[in-house]
């Protein structure tokens, strides 16, 4: 009875795939492109845009998450948490191996979280401090104590933030010259095959994955291209496949878009959500005062700017919580383009048309734009704008040392405004030298107050009110100005299916990803 | 034995010059604005001070600067140039993993407008009065002109996308896994268009001097007696004309070949080749100190070999040379 009923299943099944071309299928190499070239490959150490495109294939993390954010097991197959929301327990998958043949145990677990990124690596370490202890309990069992509830805690898992990293070859040596770092060893459903620097970095199928089937492809190639318009030209003529966010300049898109065979999607970043903001300067100069600020965000025209740079890729932001972050107030009144009240409040300040100096980002052609934009809408409204310009290394030391007034960046926003959005605004994290803590010198009682309750406040509810309160005071205040959330967009030749299928997008997104062709 | 002696000489002469290069280097790097562990820091997009402090003490960046000197200058003595504060990578396996590359591209480029230039420029003048001479010299104007970034877009437009004739990009064939001939000839065709396009600007001064001495030599009256004595035309061009207008060529081919390893950035970048070129353009952008004077010495320590070379060339071009010096 068993084996006729098996045949028919078969059978159907058979008529299906022929029927539709959705049944994936094995084989095929994919080329892709990555920009610029990443200085290594072992996530944890290096947790850079190139780095986490490339190594999310090689590496994993404990979770994943859907393009809607929610968690789902990667590493980790469940977890629970108690009804305090202090103590976490994940169960491992059984089975896993890494990819020289040894298993992925909780002591791997402990090591990476407790260990390897408690030296390396500050993202994780932002995790870290809420954590009381890390311990194994069996084989596949560990447990997360917290110091008090973290909100955003099951949001920091993601591969590319919390890398599991084999202790076998790590524990007891200096991390940094660990000769498995030029062969880097992880889980995940590609190996490490190749790297001729300065052309290409090969991938292969790791065939003992612990899911059945994957990965569908046989490896992908990564080409290093270091000039815009010769990466656009490798699309064109067919050696790559997909161009992943940031490879080709954004005018060239519609032109690249509109090719045969070719698609566009704006999904997999929502876990980052890149969102592109204009530091002013709270500490001195015309930018300390909030009714210049504020002018300057009445001035802008950021519609203009998403429109006309970005291809109408990405939105406006309403304040300083993103749509992808949560607990995004929607009942603030939002600054549209509105010269004369900028000039209004100008006047009410008293601006005297002394000269403040706009900083752009060295980041390629659109960012330029951009700037002058921008400098184009301060100078309509009367403020007396002049650019400097300089390169990465430059843009970097200026931001460190406070050595501006308007100077445009993005950061990510990590899905949760703890992680990704409280950094901006707490006065603990104003400190020299870096560009990406608080750099604007906003410094709030209260506003702290609200942001340090809030990460640690149980259960979401408690969370919400708090934040609806911090973005009504900053929303006033203005400590930055909110330009635009980006749309990253991937291309990618139609043919090759089920590319983006979580909130990080081509970052994990080859693992799934089949070639109809 | 005086060939002998002159580049010991010379070499001696080159590694106090190498030296002060070094010293120079390390200064005007220093003068940069921007320091490696903030940009490494911003590179990863989340930082805190503790990171900071690491990479500043894994550098040695937290010593005082005549201490890093020291250290330095006391390794490149052992040719240890350090490590890619990026890539994590010795500065020296870096460079002679590049080297190879931008050999290959400049020195087929030079070759190629060396030759061509010469050629072109001998037809010119040979044939100064009449229309295909002119054209000739209007085509290296036209080449002289165009800025090679320009050159480089158009020849992938036209040979590569249009055409399909050739790659646009790259040294071999990702993938094909070609081995022996099969990838020499697969290596020829990416080199095409880089090595063409980093040519035509030096083939175009070649032509012009070439054809500007040669007119020159011909007007001397050691021509005219050749002539008197009635020898062929082609032996005159050859023999007596072309020799002696040689010299300047040379010594533009030396400062050609001088520039051989820093001189092809944009070509490197444009067409994906992965040479030296391309990597001193990135250690600049990453501030990556030991990389970027590593590079520096590779390239000063060339420019100082072809000048010897230089000389020499000039020695068995013209004899007279040899008395003088």
């Amino acid at each position: 009875m068993k084996t006729p009923l098996a045949l028919a299943i078969a059978a159907a099944a058979f008529t299906l795939s022929s029927a539709h071309a959705d049944e994936p299928r094995h084989g095929g190499t994919l080329n892709t492109i990555i920009q610029p070239e990443p200085p290594g490959l072992v996530l944890g150490m290096i947790q850079n845009d190139p780095t986490r495109k490339v190594a999310g294939n090689i590496y994993e993390g404990l979770l994943s998450y859907s393009t809607d954010l929610e968690p789902r097991p990667q590493l980790a197959e469940s977890w629970d948490v108690d009804d305090d929301g202090l103590v976490w327990t994940f169960q491992l998958r059984e089975g896993v191996t890494w990819h020289d043949g040894e298993p992925f145990t909780a002591e791997d677990v402990v090591f990476s979280a407790d260990v390897f990124h408690r030296d390396l690596n500050p993202s994780a370490r932002a995790v870290l401090d809420h954590i009381e202890s890390i311990e194994a309990d069996g084989d596949h069992t560990v447990v997360f104590t917290l110091k008090q509830p973290f909100g955003p805690f099951l949001l920091s898992f993601e591969a590319g933030t919390f890398t599991m990293v084999p202790k076998h070859l790590y524990e007891g040596t200096d991390f940094r010259d660990n000769e498995h770092n030029d062969h880097p060893i992880g889980t995940g459903p590609f190996k490490f095959e190749n790297w001729d620097r300065g052309t290409v970095i090969e991938l292969v199928r790791n065939d003992d994955y612990y899911v059945d089937d994957l990965p569908y492809l046989d490896g992908i190639n990564w080409h290093v291209i270091p000039d815009g318009a010769s990466r656009a030209v490798a699309y064109e003529n067919g050696t790559v496949d997909v161009l992943p966010n940031g490879t080709v300049e954004n005018f060239d898109i519609p032109r690249l878009a509109e090719l045969d065979n070719t698609c566009m999607t704006e999904e997999g970043h929502e876990y980052f959500s890149p969102f592109a903001m204009l530091w002013m300067n709270n500490r001195e100069g015309p930018t300390e005062d909030k009714r210049f600020r504020q002018a300057v965000m009445y001035a802008m025209d950021r519609e203009f700017a998403r429109d006309v740079l970005w291809n109408e890729l990405g939105n406006v932001p309403l304040s300083s919580f993103g749509s992808n972050a949560r607990f995004q107030h929607d009942g603030l009144e939002p600054y549209d383009h509105n010269p004369d009240r900028a000039r209004e409040l100008l006047d009410e300040m008293g601006y005297d048309g002394e000269e403040v100096r706009l900083l752009p980002l060295p980041y390629g052609e659109t960012w330029t734009r951009w700037a002058e934009a921008v400098q184009q809408n301060l100078r309509e409204v009367g403020i007396n704008v002049r650019t400097q310009s300089t390169d990465v290394g430059g843009w970097n030391q200026r931001l460190g040392d406070w050595d501006y007034d308007l100077a445009f960046t993005f950061l990510y926003q990590y899905g949760d405004p703890a992680l990704g959005i409280s950094r901006t605004y707490l006065s603990s994290n104003i400190e020299r030298g870096s560009p990406w803590n608080n750099v604007g010198g906003y410094e709030n009682e209260r506003v702290d107050e609200l942001f340090n309750e809030a990460a640690t406040a149980f259960p979401d509810e408690e969370r919400e009110s708090l934040y609806r309160e911090v973005q009504e005071i900053l929303h006033e205040d203005v400590p930055v100005g909110w330009l635009m959330e980006l749309g990253f967009p991937t291309l990618y030749r139609c043919d090759v299916k089920n590319l983006v299928t979580s909130g990080v997008g081509v970052n994990d997104g080859f693992k799934d990803a089949w070639l109809d062709r | 034995m005086l060939y002998v002696r002159l580049i010991l000489m010379r070499l001696l002469k080159a590694v106090v010059v190498l030296f002060m290069i070094i010293i120079f280097n390390f200064f005007l790097i220093q003068m940069a604005p921007g320091d490696p562990a903030a940009i490494l820091a911003g590179e990863a997009g989340a930082t805190d001070e503790a990171f900071l402090r690491q990479l500043r003490e894994r550098f040695g960046l937290d010593q005082p600067l005549y201490v890093q000197l020291w250290r330095y200058v006391s390794g490149i003595a052992m040719l240890d140039f350090g490590y890619s504060y990026r890539q994590g990578v010795p500065v020296l396996d870096l460079i002679m993993a590049r080297m190879p590359a931008t050999l290959l591209l400049t020195g087929t480029a030079f070759v190629l407008a060396l030759v061509m230039g010469i050629f072109a420029g001998s037809l010119a003048a040979a044939r100064a009065k009449k229309p295909s001479g002119s054209l000739i010299m209007a085509l290296a104007l036209l080449f002289y002109a165009t800025p090679l970034f320009w050159v480089a877009l158009m020849s992938v437009v036209l040979f590569s996308v249009y055409l399909d004739w050739l790659p646009a990009y790259g040294m071999y064939t990702v993938g094909a896994g070609h081995t022996g001939l099969a990838l020499v000839l697969d290596v020829a065709k990416h080199l095409i268009l880089p090595a063409t396009t980093l040519a035509l600007f030096f083939m175009a001064i070649y032509t012009r001097m070439t054809r500007a001495s040669m007119l020159e030599a011909s007007q001397q009256d050691f021509v005219k007696t050749a002539r008197a004595k009635g020898l062929k035309n082609s032996v005159i061009q050859r023999r007596h004309i072309l020799r002696n207008a040689l010299l300047p060529i040379i010594t533009l081919a030396g400062l050609q070949a001088g520039q051989m390893v820093g001189g092809a950035i944009l070509t490197e970048t444009v067409f994906a080749w992965p040479g030296i070129g391309r990597l001193m353009y990135e250690a600049l952008q990453q501030r990556d100190y030991n990389l970027l004077l590593g590079i520096f010495f590779f390239s000063a320590a060339l420019v100082i070999v072809f000048n010897i070379i230089t000389d020499l060339v000039y020695r068995l071009a013209d004899p007279r040379i040899k008395e003088r010096s």
